[in-house]
């Protein structure tokens, strides 16, 4: 067995990265991610990790680097935030068309303007089409856990695209919880060491990032999203595996709570989920069918598991720290399409909320319910707003 | 520095990049031909955006006999070290970490790279190959175009006589990184452009040359004057063959006398605007340069 450890869920990712033992780190500091990046290059110092740790100069570099690490075959990590999520969003798609199983945290963190270093969902659903596996986790035990399977599901011969593990910033990132940490003889039981053909070989060179003109052009794009289809598998045999291992379970593409008999269902990501969880047990204590719905992976996005589960509900809300804005938050319209696409006809709300770190209480998810019971004629609601004409 | 002199009886009948698209009369494609001749097939090579990725990584007719990657425009000093760390730590042996990147994806977009690849003392050798303009897109200005040149963002006309602005010194830029090894050079002195390579290679950490090599399409010049064009520029003065080690400047190159400016210039349409009072101001920033590099370098 591993040991029980109380820390934050920044110190919890990086536990679960040296689990991971990843030959090459990038990393470039920013708010909220700092913690782990801290603690990695104090594991390299007292060799507690065996890794090449790369200062870089910028988040462009660092996901520049993590390319060129992974394109001798190494295991890469990066970690960011925000703003440097965004500068280095050219090499996003660089580095997921080139189909290289870079894992990265992201701290989930509001984008200027306005300045504000407080959580929310808007820096990575911003990067929805990067052709990364996006996932998003609750607790500090999921994010040491997620950090160590997101190699699993990255390495995977069936998938070979890289995965941004998100942590909601502060309030997950910062926030000390009882961790159980594997030991290393378990994770690596769990994660085989990584062997790949798609890299730079001394011994049978290639040539990699090439362009492909419009007459092949799809084809790769084709591969790379059959990949992506192919993560919902993939996530299963891991997360069985992983059950196997460590006696603990983390669900598929989503995770339900109390949902099997629902008549209204929350759908939430990252770790509002937790409170969520203590207003349905409230409320189901008063009768009221209520559930949760936690979605883990945005993309690939698993429309057939929400269409199916969500079904039998009388009303669904999502509930998310995001805006895109002119239309509605991004994670509801792929909850709306998701629905369509099934043939599910359920009303639909948007509680859109959490902006800039605002804090999103017990009060506010139980209203959030209320207003799913009662019916409202407005499908989007800004949380603890009132009337959005009020706001100039 | 010691180092077995490579010259044109014993360089490697191997060739590295072939089969590519690039114009006829590319300088650039022989800067990078050749330093892949020096270096060899043990040499992984990283080309950001630019003329050398645009014609030599297209799918499927693809160019390097040795691994070759396309970087990110501004990612090629990020991409070497993330390819050096990677070769490390899987503990491969006895290869050479190379970028080659243009004079836009160097001074201008790239030059924030390749300051961090320096500064993290990377064994990677970084060569700039310069053609003064961003050829690639079509001859716009870069940082690296010289006065009076005339690109399509620098256009010349009755108020504006081309570029206003002068090269950026980019090998003293590296320089001032205390860089362990730096080296300007040219291609049509190609041999000690090979031995700079060779120099380079043997360095414990990062390593810097700065290459001239002409673009006839850019330049204006016929397609059989680009070593000519290369070697005037020398000659008159306006590029200098120097290096950088150990802490000081050495000059290789400190002619007796300069050819005519005007002649290398009035040779290239890209110049051929220029008045005799434009040339007396880039003769004058010549011997300002030439002035300086006599009393500090020699």
């Amino acid at each position: 067995m591993g040991e029980r450890k109380f820390i934050s869920g920044n110190d919890a990712f990086a536990e679960g990265i040296r689990l991971a033992k990843p030959n090459v780190i990038s990393a470039y500091p920013i708010t909220p991610q700092t913690i782990v990046v801290e603690r990695l290059s104090e594991m390299v110092e007292d060799r507690s990790l065996k890794s090449e740790f790369i200062h870089v100069e910028s988040e462009h570099s660092a996901m520049s680097a993590a390319i060129g690490a992974a394109s001798v075959g190494a295991r890469t990590f990066t970690a960011t935030s925000s703003q440097g999520l965004l500068y280095m969003a050219e090499c996003l798609p660089y580095a997921a068309g080139g189909r290289f199983p870079i894992v990265m945290m992201n701290a989930n963190r509001s984008t200027a303007l306005p300045w504000n270093i407080y959580g929310d969902q808007r820096d990575s659903l911003s990067q929805l089409d990067s052709g990364w596996i996006q996932m998003y986790v609750e607790d500090a035990q999921e994010s040491l856990d997620m950090a160590l399977m997101s190699y699993y599901i990255a390495e995977h011969t069936d998938v070979m695209v890289p995965v941004m593990v998100n942590l909601d910033g502060f309030v997950l990132t910062h926030t000390y919880e009882a961790v159980d940490i594997p030991t290393q003889s378990q994770a690596d039981e769990f994660l085989p060491t990584y062997v790949t053909d798609n890299k730079m070989d001394l011994d049978n060179p290639v040539n990699m990032g090439f362009s492909v003109g419009p007459a092949d052009n799809e084809e790769f794009h084709l591969l790379h999203h059959k990949a992506m289809l192919r993560v919902k598998d993939v996530v299963k045999e891991a997360d069985e595996r992983f059950k196997q291992i460590f006696g603990r379970s983390h669900g598929t593409m989503t995770q339900g709570y109390r949902i099997e008999d629902a008549e209204y269902i929350l759908i939430t990501l990252g770790s509002i989920t937790g409170i969520a969880r203590e207003v349905v047990d409230e409320l189901r204590d008063r009768g009221v069918k209520v559930g949760v719905l936690k979605i883990r992976f945005v993309r690939p996005f698993p429309h057939e598991e929400i269409a199916a589960l969500v079904k039998g509900a009388k009303a669904i809300g999502t509930l998310e720290k995001d805006i895109s804005f002119g239309y509605e938050g991004t994670v509801y319209t792929n909850v709306n399409s998701a629905l369509i696409r099934n043939g599910v006809l359920v009303p639909s709300y948007n509680f859109i909320g959490g902006l800039g770190g605002r804090d999103i209480s017990y009060e506010d998810i139980k209203e959030c319910f209320g207003t799913l019971i009662k019916g409202n004629e407005e499908k989007e609601v800004w949380i603890g707003l009132g009337v959005v004409d009020d706001v100039r | 520095m010691m180092s077995d002199k490579i010259n044109a009886r014993n360089i490697t009948d191997n060739e590295f990049f072939y089969g590519h698209k690039a114009c006829a009369g590319c300088g650039g494609s022989l800067a990078v031909r050749m330093a892949l001749k020096t270096l060899g097939e043990r040499t992984f090579i990283a080309l950001p955006a630019g003329c050398m990725s645009a014609v030599g990584f297209n799918f499927p007719q693809l160019c390097f006999a040795n691994n070759a990657i396309i970087s990110t425009f501004a990612g090629t000093g990020s991409i070497l070290t993330g390819m050096a760390a990677g070769a490390k730590a899987l503990g491969l042996k006895d290869y050479h970490v190379l970028g080659m990147a243009g004079d836009g994806g160097t001074a201008d977009i790239g030059i924030q790279a390749l300051s961090g690849a320096i500064d993290r003392n990377d064994r990677v050798i970084y060569i700039c190959y310069d053609n003064e303009a961003y050829m690639n897109t079509g001859i716009q200005k870069s940082g690296l175009t010289p006065f009076g040149a005339r690109t399509t963002t620098t256009p010349a006309g009755k108020n504006e006589h081309g570029n206003l602005k002068n090269k950026k010194n980019m090998f003293e830029i590296v320089a001032a990184h205390d860089i362990p090894y730096a080296a300007t050079a040219s291609i049509a002195y190609i041999e000690d452009f090979i031995a700079k390579v060779k120099r380079a290679s043997e360095v414990d950490g990062p390593s810097y040359i700065h290459v001239i090599a002409p673009c006839p399409t850019g330049w204006g010049i016929p397609v059989d004057e680009t070593i000519n064009a290369a070697k005037k520029m020398v000659d008159c003065g306006l590029w200098y063959l120097a290096e950088y080690y150990a802490g000081e400047f050495h000059l290789n190159r400190d002619p007796k006398e300069f050819t005519d400016v005007s002649e290398y210039l009035r040779c290239q349409t890209r110049f051929a605007h220029l008045t005799d009072e434009d040339i007396e101001h880039i003769v004058e920033g010549r011997d300002a340069k030439w002035a300086k590099i006599r009393r500090e370098w020699i």
